[in-house]
């Protein structure tokens, strides 16, 4: 369902909420990369497919946080126009690179445990 | 002239479905890049709205049918453990313990496979992100500049991702194909 504010048009709030899960979910899957290269633990508890091994746990669980992120900044924000855009552009921005760093090989190689 | 059913289910994943998210990625971007109060009258907004909807809607859609056939139904092939006695040719087929057989063509696993299988996942949540706001904002986007910028800076990660993944995709399969 679309909410409409005074004027007619429909909130950007959930356009916003939108677009900071993106960041939320790509960060997540940088964040769990780095982890499962940390620790054997971590690997092997992410390793929910033993054919694809832990790639399915980190992809299902950032699809999961992503999920989960959206929904609830999306019943937070639906219904408003965002005072404050900007900030949640500049936090999504953060997100994503940090998600790009995150999955780079000699970047998360750093944190090898072998 | 014939292709394996591995060889048929690469050929759609990189060749067709991934192809295709790269293809289209022009026309959503031209798209969300002219969507301009100044640029348009209100007949060509509606007409770029639907447009954009549709380019949008089916990258995401493609993004998504890629990474799930790579994930879930290539990646286990070249991720494949071969036995322990097998070495040289007796390791075709096993394209991951081919590339780390010799130094000269690890760097295509180590770099070029380890970073493909993370980041082609950030495509599709970008590109689903950027149909779903055109959609629920079509009315305002074209009044809305910074959501607009948000949007073409979320596309052109999808694309940098995408290309990422389909550039190493490519010459992966050249020095250790799928059979």
């Amino acid at each position: 369902m679309t909410v409409e504010n005074q004027d007619g048009n429909t909130p950007d709030g959930g356009s916003w909420a939108a677009v900071l899960a993106a960041g939320i979910g790509c960060a997540a899957i940088g964040i769990l990369t780095d982890l499962s290269e940390a620790s054997k633990l971590i690997s092997s508890a992410l390793s929910i497919s033993k054919q694809v091994g832990d790639l399915s746990g980190k992809t299902t669980l950032s699809i999961v946080c992503w999920l989960i992120a959206w929904a609830l900044l999306h019943f937070r924000w639906r219904r408003r126009d965002l005072a404050t855009p900007g900030r949640v552009a500049a936090l999504t921005i953060v997100l994503v690179l940090v998600s790009l760093i995150g999955v780079f090989p000699p970047f998360f190689k750093l944190f090898s445990s072998d | 002239m014939s292709l394996t059913f591995k060889e048929s289910l690469t050929a759609l994943h990189g060749l067709i479905l991934g192809a295709a998210f790269l293809l289209a990625f022009t026309g959503g971007f031209a798209g969300l890049w002219g969507f301009r109060s100044d640029w348009l009258t209100s007949d060509g907004a509606k007409a770029a709205v639907r447009k954009t909807m549709l380019s949008t809607w089916t990258m995401a859609a493609l993004a998504w049918a890629t990474v799930l056939i790579g994930t879930y139904a290539l990646y286990p092939w070249y991720r494949a453990k071969p036995p322990a006695d097998m070495t040289g040719i007796q390791l075709q087929g096993y394209p991951r313990s081919v590339l780390l057989a010799n130094v000269g063509t690890a760097g295509w696993h180590e770099l070029g496979m380890e970073w493909k299988e993370h980041i082609a996942w950030l495509a599709p949540i970008l590109a689903t992100t950027v149909a779903f706001v055109v959609t629920r904002q079509r009315r305002q986007l074209l009044h809305n500049t910074r959501l607009r910028r948000a949007l073409l800076f979320l596309f052109a990660v999808s694309f940098f991702c995408a290309a990422v993944a389909g550039f190493f995709g490519a010459f992966i399969n050249k020095a250790a194909p799928l059979r």
